[in-house]
């Protein structure tokens, strides 16, 4: 069975039939050629399919493309707004925070969701107390970012490039622990 | 004596030059290229473990629509050889291992290919599967020689004896499990058949490997066969010999012909048929003087092999080389059991071997009483007990030295379960590490000075996140004494020059002997400024010092642990390597390498373990969740740092090769933290919550 | 996967009403438990009908200070809750222990509560399972059965419930609110899931067409000193081999109230109702905490490979007894 949806991909506008099967990973690489977007498990165990979904890091391997007409997804390739890199991306280079590359779209997008989520005090299962602390630390980036595997075993520089990045990309605007807001 | 680069470029911390595309998500991989008119395949896979198909229904498949075809053994095409029966896909009714491919759906679109796949009915004749390993079973048999060409067993001297009268013994034995290599991109190929030229965009650490194999085995002209692999999502070994699935694309691609057939594994295949490390039992001896002066070292290695091909893997082969004693036994027996193949996985040989070895000096340290370090100076051999060769540069007891230094050991006290902190108890491992220097002959590279005045330097070599894009150029620009920019450097390709294996840590050291060769070679026809047009090509040369001297690089491994006293799960709190592997053509890399061998090691020693059932012979935990590698959260400090040296008998890039040796000795270093921290001995992997409560 | 059809629900009736009427339909939420046993062949619906965009995803604080849940609510906003952090962390920290935080942004409170068990077996379909093929017999039993149950578990099935958060609704006495043909009725979560007796294939007390439209949490003084502890095989990013949710209050030196579920063990979230009746009066004390234990654990049957579960269930919920004990006093 198929369906006609609408997708804005990395700034563009994009129309495609799909079949009802067919999840957001696979509508944006093998329908829409935007393989910026990586396959590592296609079911939910490693993050590598990690895009920002209507501003928030989400897995696509699972999420049927259907499911999400009118969507907004942003892959690592949109971060990169006219060719100039997103400072996590940055981060990353700076701090060889990759090998193989092939979970690096899921961790940036992840990483930059993440730092949102935390802006928006979001706790984490390592953060005491009711609200969250004004930076984050080590420990609460590793258990943050632990939705995304590394084979390669980049995790140490992962976490020194996500540090540098939340120096550069703001810290906390609102006060502390204020996620009261309901789901979109 | 080997005439030396001058390092201009060579030892800088380039950035990664494939690290733009990477981080931007448009560094193409094997399944990404855009092809115009793709199809998609998806494999039916065998529900027994041993035995033949009876009978097989495709009708139901191949009248779903969008469904283009439906290959099995009764109609792929004939392979012309069966010298390697892993390859021997589809070809007959045999089944050899549970999950084997015994079809092939071709189809528009992946959801109608998945669907497909679940409709094709087949029917077995099972035979008795027999999976099980154990060090009891009367069929171990002694394989002609073990994986790199080693003897299959040593001896010198009479270890039992030599064991038997020893003041002072370690009997033990240790398990490792199985574990799967698990790169984060699948096994790829896509397959277009454009009779007669076929061409594969593949992951792969060898694209001549696979050529020249797919060649062979489908009996097609080499040349008609290209294979293009510029990007790599992680190997580990398991890219580095092809595998089924190369050939189960290849067999659709001909079903089809002009459009190109996108073939992935899905995880849960990558447990079947991507290749694995074999489960092992090692029977480790120590006999030492009361002060600890090794005089028997025995070690006795039961592991798996695959009945239709064999696969021996070196576990044994470190401990011909890592300590002095008069007295030394090795040995290797196999079970050829009812398996997939096993294939190279992250320093084959080395990290299981070492596991046991040197848990088993830890033991003997604390059997004789003796700081543990203090025990390997005390039985350093002054040079190769193995070949008798001088050492060509061994820096084990500086790497010792050095990370006791840095990881504050000179104020550990030797008695476990001594330390508790908020109800995690603490502890402090050493381990060492080891692995050999392999230079592979066949490697070409040709050098071409190009219009703009700069070098194309081309060679068809693998970057897996390895660092070739970057470390070659480097290397290249030293050669050709330019800058990095005058570089333009071109790998992946079977278009291009020849080139081995990226296996073995040797890959740097191969390509690099070769491009140095044929910069000299440029420069000797054409001067210092070659003109644009000036060309040459060399091979790689046989290294002239490895008549003389044992190439192997040394390295230690530190871990500190925490142990929690009422749940056993085990925390590595603190990692540090320092490791000898001569010159470090690109620190930011190399130490990214080092890092990441290092996590792979954690991972080994706290959480990685396949699980066969026996009743059906397959891996049952066969997905992420269920085999569980190293997440972020598992990854506390960790370091890596070398000694800045330049091994001038090696290659004229003074480097030795740093690809596998972090994973060398990590999990011994920290099961020894976690018997320091518990005062009980983990002598299998992995070390799992239920195995520090019972 | 099957081919199915797709339809949005316009209203959580019609929803209902479409489900019930449909011999292969089911609901869908976040699908990261659907979709995933979708494309392992294990579930073969024709019909999905999407409730996520359901207006249920508001919580709410209640007239009697209890709090409402819509089943629609997202995991990471429902751990990120200032009041759900403050007044129940335990159910907080249960929600953050599950998945990853990409999983939690699309995963919903109803879809958490209605996973399915990530048994390798039931996972498998070349492996015989009574849960997805009644009657073909329970493959963990005598096999790789390290996550299986050691409390509740039957010669059918032997699975163990994945959720957390479902550990944590248990301890607190969550109230699931289903919107069914017949209408609204209120389910304690402890009734919702089963045990699998001779019908493993039923894993809760729903029926075709129930539509989970809300969850209630009572206000429970106790929860707010509450904690959640998982135990796993990597720090994060994993399932539980055993965990403890619990909440305690101590008065002059003894238990006046304990709320205690325990999660890994079992095929639903354990309530340790004998747990709690050694403790209620007693002395907040490692021996009462060691007795309580025991008392909760001495029917345990484990398996050939999950032994270690009774041990490591009787230290962690002594060590979180404990932990919670000296938080009260502070």
């Amino acid at each position: 069975m198929e369906a006609s949806i609408t997708l804005r991909v990395d700034g563009r506008e994009r129309s495609l039939r799909v079949d009802t099967r067919t999840t957001l990973l696979d509508a944006l690489r093998e329908r829409l050629g935007v393989t910026s977007v990586k396959k590592g498990c296609d079911h939910g165990q490693c993050g590598a399919c990690t895009v920002l979904l209507d501003g928030r890091r989400a897995t696509t391997c699972l999420a049927l493309a259907v499911a999400y007409d009118g969507a907004t997804i942003t892959t690592a390739r949109g971060l990169a707004a006219s060719g100039n890199l997103h400072p996590v991306q940055q981060a990353f280079l700076d701090h060889d925070a990759l090998q193989c590359g092939y979970c690096t779209p899921g961790q940036i997008c992840s990483a930059v969701g993440m730092l949102e989520e935390f802006r928006a005090g979001h706790p984490s299962f390592v953060t005491e107390g009711p609200g969250v602390p004004a930076a984050l630390s080590d420990e609460e980036i590793r258990e943050r970012m632990s939705g995304n595997l590394c084979r390669c075993g980049a995790y140490v520089n992962i976490v020194a490039a996500i540090r540098q990045a939340m120096g550069e990309v703001g810290g906390r605007e609102t006060g502390p622990g204020t996620a009261e807001r309901a789901a979109p | 004596m080997i005439e030396l680069l001058e390092p201009r470029a060579m030892g800088t911390a380039l950035e990664r030059m494939d690290g733009r595309a990477k981080v931007m998500g448009t560094a193409a991989y094997a399944f990404e290229h855009r092809l115009e008119r793709p199809v998609y395949l998806c494999a039916v896979q065998s529900t027994i473990a041993r035995g033949r198909i009876a009978e097989i229904d495709t009708s139901a498949a191949e009248s779903l629509a969008g469904v283009i075809a439906v290959v099995t053994h009764e109609t792929a095409s004939r392979l012309a050889s069966d010298a390697n029966k892993e390859l021997w896909v589809l070809q007959s009714a045999e089944v050899h291992f549970r999950g084997q491919f015994v079809a092939a759906v071709v189809a528009e679109t992946p959801e109608v290919a998945l669907q497909a796949a679940d409709l094709v009915g087949v029917a077995y004749e099972p035979a008795r599967h027999d999976v099980r390993l154990s060090a009891e079973r009367k069929d171990l048999y002694a394989p002609k020689c073990v994986n790199a060409g080693y003897p299959t067993d040593t001896d010198e001297g009479d270890a039992g004896e030599a064991f038997e009268a020893a003041e002072v013994k370690v009997d033990a034995t240790y398990f490792t499990p199985m574990e799967h290599n698990q790169p984060m991109e699948p096994h790829t190929t896509v397959a277009l058949w454009e009779p007669p030229k076929l061409t594969l965009y593949d992951s792969t650490q060898s694209v001549h490997s696979v050529r020249s194999t797919v060649a062979r085995t489908f009996g097609l002209e080499a040349e008609k066969v290209r294979v293009v692999s510029p990007y790599v999502g992680g190997g580990f070994g398991s890219k580095g010999e092809p595998h089924a699935h190369n050939i189960l694309a290849t067999l659709a691609a001909m079903q089809v012909p002009g459009r190109p057939v996108k073939f992935a594994l899905t995880r849960q295949q990558m447990f079947v048929v991507a290749g694995y490390r074999t489960p092992t039992i090692q029977r480790f001896r120590l006999g030492a003087t009361g002060d600890g002066r090794l005089t028997a070292i025995i070690h006795e290695v039961v592991e798996l092999t695959s009945r239709f091909k064999e696969f021996a893997e070196q576990t044994a082969v470190p401990t011909r080389l890592m300590y002095a004693s008069a007295a030394r036994r090795t040995r290797h027996r196999l079970a050829a059991l009812d398996v997939p193949k096993p294939s190279w996985m992250r320093a084959p040989g080395e990290t299981p071997g070492m596991f046991a070895g040197e848990v088993a000096m830890d033991e003997l340290a604390v059997a004789c009483g003796m700081d543990p370090i203090e025990l390997r100076i005390r039985n350093e051999p002054e040079c190769d007990p193995q070949s008798g060769k001088p050492w060509g540069n061994r820096h084990l007891l500086e790497c010792l030295r050095e990370g006791a230094r840095r990881f504050g050991w000179s104020s550990r006290d030797p008695r476990p379960r001594q330390r508790t902190e908020d109800g995690w108890l603490v502890g402090t491992g050493v381990a060492s590490s080891t692995y050999p220097r392999y230079v592979l002959p066949g490697s070409r590279a040709h050098i071409r000075v190009g219009d703009d005045g700069r070098y194309l330097v081309r060679i068809g070599a693998a970057d897996l996140g390895t660092g070739t894009w970057t470390a070659l150029t480097q290397i290249a620009a030293d050669a050709l004494q330019c800058p990095v920019e005058g570089v333009r450097l071109e790998i992946g390709d079977t278009d291009l020059p020849n080139a081995t294996v990226a296996g073995g840590s040797s890959g740097i050291s191969s390509w690099g002997l070769a491009i140095v060769a044929a910069a000299r070679e440029l420069r000797r026809l054409n001067g210092s400024r070659p003109s644009p047009g000036a060309e040459a090509t060399a091979e790689t040369p046989r290294p002239p010092e490895d008549e003389t001297f044992a190439q192997h690089s040394f390295g230690a491994q530190f871990a500190e642990v925490r142990v929690h006293a009422e749940t056993g799960e085990v925390r590595v709190s603190r990692m540090l390597g320092v490791f000898s592997a001569g010159r470090i053509i690109n620190p930011r890399l190399a130490r990214s390498q080092l890092i990441g061998g290092m996590t792979m090691g954690l991972s080994m020693a706290l959480h990685e373990e396949s699980v066969i059932d026996e009743r059906f012979g397959h891996v049952i935990n066969h997905d992420f969740a269920g085999y569980h590698i190293a997440s972020n959260a598992d990854i506390a400090e960790l370091e890596a740092v070398w000694l800045e040296e330049v091994d001038e008998r090696s290659t004229p890039m003074g480097s030795r090769g740093i690809g596998e040796i972090g994973i060398v000795g990590a999990a011994a270093a920290v099961a020894n933290a976690v018997y320091h921290a518990t005062g009980k001995r983990a002598r299998e992997l992995p070390i799992t919550p239920d195995k520090v409560l019972t | 996967m099957t081919p199915f059809s797709y339809e949005r629900a316009p209203d959580a009736t019609s929803a209902v009403a479409r489900v019930a009427g449909h011999p292969n339909a089911v609901f869908l939420g976040g699908g990261t438990n659907l979709v995933d046993h979708m494309r392992l062949g294990v579930a073969r619906p024709d019909l999905l009908v999407d409730v996520s965009r359901l207006p249920f995803s508001q919580i709410e604080t209640l007239p009697d200070d209890g709090i409402r849940i819509g089943a629609g609510v997202r995991n990471s906003d429902l751990a990120a809750h200032r009041a759900i952090r403050e007044r129940y962390p335990v159910l907080s920290q249960a929600m953050l222990a599950g998945a990853s935080g990409q999983l939690r942004n699309l995963a919903t409170t109803g879809g958490n509560l209605l996973q399915r068990t990530r048994c390798a077996y039931f996972q498998d379909v070349t492996t015989p399972c009574n849960k997805r093929n009644p009657g073909t017999g329970c493959s963990a039993i005598d096999g790789h059965n390290r996550d299986h149950a050691i409390l509740g578990a039957s010669e059918h099935c032997v699975a163990v419930h994945p959720s957390d958060m479902a550990v944590a609704l248990t301890a607190l006495d969550a109230v699931v609110i289903v919107l069914g043909p017949a209408g609204e009725r209120r389910i304690p979560v402890a009734d919702l899931h089963r045990l699998p007796g001779n019908t493993p294939e039923r894993d809760t007390a729903l029926e075709r067409g129930d539509l989970i439209v809300a969850v209630e949490l009572a206000a429970l003084p106790v929860a707010v000193n509450s904690a959640y502890y998982k135990v796993r095989d990597r720090a994060s990013y994993a399932f539980a081999l055993v965990s403890v949710a619990a909440a305690l209050e101590v008065r002059n030196g003894r238990v006046a109230d304990a709320r205690i579920a325990l999660g890994g063990i079992a095929h639903k979230p354990w309530r340790a109702l004998r747990a709690e009746a050694v403790l209620r009066g007693a002395a907040a004390t490692e021996e009462t905490y060691g007795r309580a234990a025991d008392a909760e654990l001495a029917d345990s049957r484990p398996l050939q490979h999950n032994a270690f579960k009774v041990p490591l269930a009787h230290n962690t919920l002594r060590m979180v007894l404990r932990r919670l004990t000296a938080g009260a006093s502070s």
